[in-house]
């Protein structure tokens, strides 16, 4: 479980988180919504570790990582896979290589054990064949199911995903969505996703934390949020006609 | 105050890189693929150059002695002192700055921009260590790359005399012997092995700490390229003070 209390992060005199609470819980997918320029990205490189923070403090599975040393951050991380928006995988490495890669760094397994595991990641995300494959050779969702194998490769306790659908058509987000999903509850990680996908919220958001103007301005779940009265995430969510659509008739079922 | 402030970011980056090192199973691949990259890669660039630069040096040398007092064997002498002095250790590094340094600096930057420094520094990767530090290691090799520079300098300045007849290859290879100091090797060998610390680190600064995406990492190589060519002049200046001046 990683718990986020008061935490405020500024650029210069720019103060772009003010005060976030919130909790992210274990063998869940928690989702951090909001509009481009709420302080999403910035709130998930906090917790990452790439910003550091001026106020607040996050802890992991109570370890607060302010009071860490830059080594015990370093042994932290290697319990943390992350899936980029843009994959970030080694360009010079094969997909092999790049899911092996946490292995040959943080283990001591042999290289048959090794590739073992990485068959065994490759598969659960659907990619038998493309072992051999260079990253430039893949489609877009095929890198982001190689970020996940290898973000996932190593048991991590913690996963994070800044937008995995951003760039994927509607089905294959659906694919990625369902696969972060199953592997959080299959592997009991503590998942947190960033995202403005609103397919994604409605699937997979067991829980919902709503960014504004670097603010937490709403949190609970898909099941809740088209029972909020909330404006913010009212205005946010059904910003298309689709989902104005779908409201209406939700509430028209249950009135 | 930007300046000094980079200056203070070049050394802690220095400092860093020595910091929780990788494994060495992983780290001996990395080094032996920057060897490839960045020594063996350059070899041909420094024949080519050194050959020609000492065939030049030879023909202006002999061009411009014109007093029929001045033995011809000062053509060999020259090339030689040009060439283990200057050329192979100093222009060789200003051209490699071109070279190696704009691959360091873009491939690096290139990993910042598409988040695979973020990527290795999740894992809880020292990423300085992991990307710096192999390159730091495999530019140690490259005085040998000067040493074939050198050699292939001379044998230019050789070829000149033999095909362009500016003087013999007698007085020619007396010259080179002639007033032999070994210690000019070791200050030129020395030098080498700073420059090649500089080499490796300016370039890889500019690419570790850029900001921005494709356009800025071709501003961050030209950047890097400058200020390498500036620093390996001005240490090439004190050096040759400190270790030749009186």
């Amino acid at each position: 479980m990683i718990i986020v209390d008061d935490l405020h992060k500024s650029f210069g005199d720019t103060h772009i988180l003010k005060g976030i609470t919130t909790s992210f819980e274990k063998g869940k997918t928690n989702l951090i919504i909001g509009q481009s320029g709420s302080g999403k990205t910035v709130f998930l490189k906090c917790l990452l570790g790439l910003f550091e923070y001026e106020g607040g403090s996050i802890s992991y599975d109570g370890k607060n990582f302010n009071q860490l040393s830059e080594d015990e951050k370093r042994d932290l991380r290697a319990d943390i896979g992350m899936v980029f928006q843009g994959s970030a995988l080694f360009d010079s490495m094969t997909i092999a290589e790049n899911v092996m890669f946490p292995l040959r760094m943080f283990t001591t397994q042999s290289k048959s054990e090794m590739k073992d595991r990485v068959d065994f990641v490759l598969n659960r995300v659907n990619l038998e064949n493309a072992h051999h494959k260079m990253p430039s050779e893949a489609s877009g969702g095929m890198q982001k199911r190689v970020a996940i194998a290898r973000a996932i490769v190593n048991n991590p306790k913690y996963l994070f995903c800044d937008e995995p659908n951003s760039g994927l058509d509607p089905k294959t987000a659906i694919v990625i969505d369902n696969l972060i999903q199953e592997i959080t509850a299959e592997y009991q990680i503590t998942t947190v996703i960033n995202s403005h996908d609103m397919n994604s919220v409605m699937e997979i958001g067991e829980k919902i934390v709503f960014l504004k103007d670097g603010l937490k301005a709403w949190e609970g779940s898909n099941k809740t949020i088209f029972r909020t009265d909330n404006e913010v995430v009212t205005d946010f969510v059904y910003s298309s006609n689709l989902f104005k659509k779908v409201r209406k008739m939700y509430l028209d079922e249950n009135q | 105050m930007t300046y000094l402030h980079n200056i203070g970011l070049y050394f802690l980056m220095i400092k860093e890189m020595f910091r929780k090192p990788t494994k060495w199973s992983v780290m001996k691949h990395l080094i032996f693929k920057d060897i490839d990259d960045l020594i063996i890669g350059s070899l041909g660039i420094i024949a080519f150059i050194s050959f020609f630069v000492g065939g030049v040096i030879t023909i202006q040398t002999a061009l411009n002695i014109s007093n029929p007092l001045i033995p011809k064997y000062l053509v060999g002498f020259a090339t030689r002192q040009s060439v283990i002095l200057e050329f192979a250790p100093t222009f060789t590094s200003v051209i490699m700055a071109g070279k190696v340094g704009s691959f360091i600096t873009s491939s690096i930057g290139t990993m910042r921009v598409t988040e695979q420094i973020d990527a290795l520094e999740v894992m809880g990767i020292n990423s300085l260590n992991y990307l710096v530090f192999p390159k730091t290691i495999a530019l140690m090799l490259y005085p040998f790359a000067i040493a074939i520079g050198m050699f292939l300098g001379i044998l230019g300045g050789m070829a000149a005399c033999y095909f362009g007849g500016y003087t013999s290859i007698d007085d020619y290879i007396i010259g080179l012997q002639t007033d032999f100091i070994p210690f000019h090797i070791i200050y030129s060998f020395l030098k080498t092995f700073v420059f090649a610390f500089v080499l490796a680190t300016i370039p890889s600064f500019h690419g570790y700490y850029m900001k921005g995406g494709a356009l800025e990492v071709g501003k961050a190589s030209t950047t890097s390229f400058v200020w390498t060519a500036v620093v390996i002049i001005l240490l090439n200046y004190i050096l040759t003070d400190m270790l030749l001046g009186s």
